[in-house]
């Protein structure tokens, strides 16, 4: 579980108002924000984000978390703080080079996809990679590439507003994807469609993640899709971080009143994984074996109907085993 | 909230009381002598000292004009060769044509092949047939000289628009130098810009174009600041995500999402050129403006009719392709394939125009409409206007005098008995009661320069027209924007007529009313409330339409009637939109109300017009401020007065 940061900030604030370089020196509480007419739309935040993983940053509308995402990636200018990029200070960084990072190392899905309507499918999905000045043949090819990992083959000639929701933010994501960066922003990227599409987003999400393993920072408001997608969730609320940690600690020990609101009904069996109910040692005539990053709710099935344990391992290690009853113990809330 | 109202009532008492019965001391009717400031005087030795003696270096001012003469001049000769003159030598009447100007035949196949591009072949062949009618009624050259104007006018004042417009949304700077230009421009009279640029460039097509431009830009600046606003801030974060330079993110991505909303603008710069050139025929502009004011001048009842209908059929076209074009941008776009084969249109008018033109050497009548077959309607309205005027006479002329007596001059009477500190008074306590200190401070400021204008009683004579012309034109509107929103056949009846009104440029509304009722601040009062009428008839059916559905069901449910739900949901929920509907009937008014000068008011217009006759600078622009000033407050008044209902209704702020 321990993975390079990729990306990293500290000590970040964007302060809207009049005067905002002022409040900054004495780490203002929120009242004295408020008092001096300003706004803290992002308070002190500080946190790191390793290679590879999926890290939600989940908070209610006018939590800052747009914002947030907005500094990360520099398009809001933080008020101060440090944003590290591979160890180097975007803040610092000149706009030349801001825009040599952003052609070739990041991407971002939008809310609301921000697709281009005079372009079509394939040329919304060029369009970084004709920023960047690359010849129309070699973009489009790549374009092909990305609209096929997305699903979206045969549409390439479509324009953005002949396709339903679900499709344009495919598009999106295939746009987002387009450059091959290091890391991908997606600020609520699935907020705006129907439940149903939703749901198949995400797993679609996961699949392209698995895939291809990029740094993520994903912005939600919905609790579930940060239970269901994170590896790390980072909780906000008035622009600060209330608690950063895995679903599964976030569930299991809320930092405070706040977080439990969120977490009291969330089903245990959807965030305990098998590494947590493992029990020491293997009995002989185990059923089989599993990882033990799987959450319950994935296996519970499979254990159960096989009546037998599993052993459980840990990145090529055997670190004990389930049985169904540890399993249908969860699955019922008894014992957690 | 019993107090206010109140005071009004004895504010109105008292007012009418010293005008029907205090003998004032001289100074406090108008503003005394001792308040003038020669504002004009120093205005002309202003323009005398650039035009004589300013220059940057080297470069004098007039070297400076002169460039911007050449600069407009060349394309503007080049699309008289195209439409009017062709490539002659020689000059004069010796001049032998050696290649022709396009043929009717040609202009009249590319505009139907514009409008079956814009949308569909029904708005082609109205395209055409108008093109047709202006060749039939002998109207072709006066309208091909004044569609030559329009098409170099509107390419400079879109694109001038444009950059002005992207430079305010990029800096804010230049939007907060911008906006108040912005602001006085549109509410200066068309007449008042023809002034200083006769002066600076002459009398000639330059000039005319010159204004045009000028007058014409102001909307495509707002209309870009606020369509690039527009554009959404995800996709403003997208190009900045995706790596894209400034020029690139402003190109690719900026102007393209915005594109249907300029058009919009483009639209509105079209018809505004073509209302000033129309207008600019005073300093030298040809065509078919300087047939309308030729007419007016000799009285020529059926050749100003001609003339005015010609205008009409190009403003019709002008307006009906430009909207189309507006709707289509951002479209679907053409076939793929070889050039000739995604432009088959252009192929055919390329074909079109040669074949005509060689074809028009040897049959002439392709090349030019052949003068035996125009129709004339001269006699036929001279016939029809007298009929009138000989069987209707009494009635119109009876018509005539009791609005006269019994509505106007009561009206003047009182406005010119008013002691002018009270109506700056009156005007300070609007101010201060719908806008706070800001509005009352403007409304002492625009106050005072009227009274150091020296031109107090032109203005309140201009305040007494106006008055009179938006009261009326408001009295008409509503009603007919009522009936409008309530059926949908009566909405689309009284739409198209609005929109046909609105497409007229100002000029031609004086032509029948001038038939009709002679000179005089009858007629301009006719005249004004039919051009000013638009906006009361649009906002309030606007207006009562966008009442949300919810609230009206609400009130069905309620068991209202129909006459109550109009009553007692729509007509409040429309107030706000009414109110910005009589600003914009005011503010068009007053552009209406100068150009009424050329039948005989006496107000504000005239000084302006007078001034256009003699050429002073001075006089021109001081009478031109004044119509600004009160056009500016009366905006700044009933705009407050909007936003406050507004609030109110909303239960905000």
């Amino acid at each position: 579980m321990t993975r390079p940061v990729k990306l990293a900030c500290r000590h970040v604030w964007k302060i809207y108002g009049p005067h905002p370089e002022r409040l900054l020196g004495n780490a203002p509480t929120l009242e004295a924000i408020r008092a001096s007419g300003h706004v803290g739309a992002v308070r002190d935040v500080s946190l790191a984000v390793g290679e590879g993983e999926i890290f939600v940053i989940m908070g209610l509308s006018g939590s800052g978390k747009s914002t947030l995402v907005r500094c990360l990636s520099r398009l809001v200018e933080p008020t101060g703080g440090e944003i590290l990029y591979d160890g180097e200070d975007l803040l610092k960084a000149s706009p030349a080079r801001m825009i040599e990072i952003r052609r070739h190392h990041m991407g971002m899905v939008f809310q609301h996809f921000a697709l281009l309507p005079h372009l079509t499918v394939l040329e919304n999905v060029a369009f970084p990679l004709e920023v960047q000045g690359l010849a129309r043949a070699a973009r489009e090819a790549r374009a092909r590439e990305v609209i096929g990992l997305v699903g979206l083959q045969g549409r390439e000639g479509h324009f953005p507003r002949q396709l339903s929701g679900g499709q344009q933010q495919r598009v999106g994501i295939a746009r987002s994807l387009a450059v091959e960066p290091d890391l991908w922003f997606l600020d609520e990227p699935f907020s705006a469609l129907d439940p149903l599409i939703r749901r198949e987003m995400q797993e679609e999400f996961l699949r392209i993640q698995k895939q291809l393993k990029k740094t993520i920072v994903f912005i939600t408001h919905d609790f579930d899709e940060a239970i269901r997608l994170a590896d790390h969730i980072a909780i906000m609320k008035d622009g600060a971080l209330v608690q950063v940690a895995s679903p599964e600690e976030l569930v299991l020990a809320p930092a405070d009143d706040y977080v439990r609101a969120f977490t009291a009904h969330v089903s245990r069996a959807k965030v305990i994984t098998l590494g947590r109910i493992a029990t020491k040692g293997v009995p002989a005539g185990v059923a089989g074996t599993l990882p033990a990053e799987a959450r319950v709710e994935t296996v519970a099935e499979q254990v159960v109907t096989a009546g037998r344990p599993f052993a459980v391992e840990r990145e090529g290690a055997v670190i004990g085993h389930v049985t169904p009853q540890a399993v249908i113990d969860v699955l019922i809330g008894r014992g957690t | 909230m019993r107090l206010w109202p109140a005071i009004w009532a004895a504010l109105a008492a008292a007012a009418l009381a010293l005008a029907l019965w205090a003998r004032l001391p001289a100074g406090w009717l108008w503003p005394p002598q001792a308040m003038h400031l020669p504002m004009a005087g120093w205005i002309t030795a202003g323009m005398a000292w650039l035009t004589d003696t300013a220059a940057i270096g080297p470069v004098t001012f007039k070297d400076l004009t002169r460039g911007i003469a050449a600069v407009i001049e060349a394309p503007y000769d080049a699309a008289r060769v195209l439409l009017v003159d062709g490539i002659t030598e020689g000059k004069g009447r010796k001049a032998t044509v050696l290649v022709p100007p396009l043929s009717w035949v040609a202009v009249t196949v590319a505009a139907v092949a514009l409008g079956h591009y814009a949308k569909d072949l029904a708005l082609g062949l109205l395209a055409g047939a108008l093109m047709l009618y202006l060749a039939v009624f002998d109207q072709w050259d006066s309208a091909m000289v004044t569609l030559a104007s329009i098409a170099i006018a509107v390419p400079l004042g879109v694109a001038g628009g444009l950059g002005l417009g992207i430079a305010a949304w990029r800096w804010r700077w230049v939007e907060r130098v911008l906006s108040p230009v912005l602001d006085l421009m549109q509410t200066v009279p068309t007449f008042a810009y023809l002034v200083p640029v006769l002066v600076l460039f002459g009398f000639g097509p330059v000039s005319a174009l010159l204004a045009t431009v000028i007058y014409a830009m102001p909307p495509m600046v707002r209309v870009t600041l606020v369509a690039l606003r527009a554009v959404p801030s995800e996709i403003v974060d997208f190009a900045d995500m995706a790596g894209c330079t400034q020029t690139q993110r402003m190109r690719k991505v900026m102007l393209p999402v915005a594109l249907p909303d300029l058009m919009v603008g483009v639209n509105q710069v079209i018809m505004l050129s073509l209302n000033m050139v129309i207008i600019a025929s005073m300093i030298g502009a040809g065509g078919l403006g300087a047939d309308v004011l030729a007419s007016l001048r000799r009285l020529d009842i059926g050749g100003g009719i001609e003339s005015g209908l010609a205008i009409t059929a190009l403003a019709i076209v002008l307006d009906r392709l430009g909207q189309a074009l507006a709707a289509k941008a951002g479209g679907v776009r053409a076939a793929e394939g070889s050039w000739p084969r995604r432009h088959p249109r252009t192929v055919l008018v390329l074909a079109v125009i040669l074949a005509s033109g060689v074809l028009g050497l040897l049959v002439p009548a392709v090349q030019d409409w052949p003068k035996d077959w125009t129709v004339t309607t001269k006699p036929f309205w001279a016939d029809l206007m007298e009929w009138i005027n000989v069987k209707y006479y009494e009635q119109l002329e009876a018509l005539r005098v009791w609005v006269l007596e019994h509505v106007m001059l009561p009206v003047k009477g009182f406005l010119l008995a008013l002691p002018w500190p009270l109506v700056v008074g009156v005007a300070t306590l609007a101010g201060w009661r719908l806008g706070g200190l800001r509005l009352a401070a403007l409304a002492v400021a625009l106050g005072l320069f009227l009274a150091a204008t020296g031109l107090w009683e032109q203005a309140m004579i201009t305040l007494y027209l106006c008055g009179v012309s938006v009261a009326i034109a408001m009295a008409l509107g509503v009603p007919l924007g009522i009936l409008a929103a309530s059926s949908e056949r009566a909405g689309k009846v009284i739409g198209t007529v609005v929109d046909t009104l609105q497409t007229l440029p100002s000029f031609v509304y004086l032509i029948p009313v001038v038939m009709l009722f002679r000179v005089g601040d009858f007629s301009a009062m006719i005249a004004v409330v039919l051009f000013a009428l638009v906006p009361a008839v649009k906002y309030t059916a606007h207006g009562l339409r966008s009442v949300p559905e919810e609230l009206v069901e609400a009130g069905v449910v309620s068991g209202a009637t129909r006459w109550q739900i109009l009553r007692k949901v729509r007509l409040p929920m429309a107030v706000p939109m009414i109110l910005l509907g009589l600003n914009q009937t005011i503010l068009l008014a007053l552009s209406m109300l100068v150009i009424t000068a050329l039948v005989g008011t006496r107000d504000l217009g005239q000084e302006v017009y007078i001034a256009l006759t003699k050429a002073d600078v001075g006089r021109g622009l001081v009478a031109g401020l004044s119509v600004a000033a009160i056009a500016i407050l009366a905006d700044r008044l009933i705009g407050a007065a909007a936003k406050d209902a507004k609030a109110r209704l909303e239960g905000g702020t």
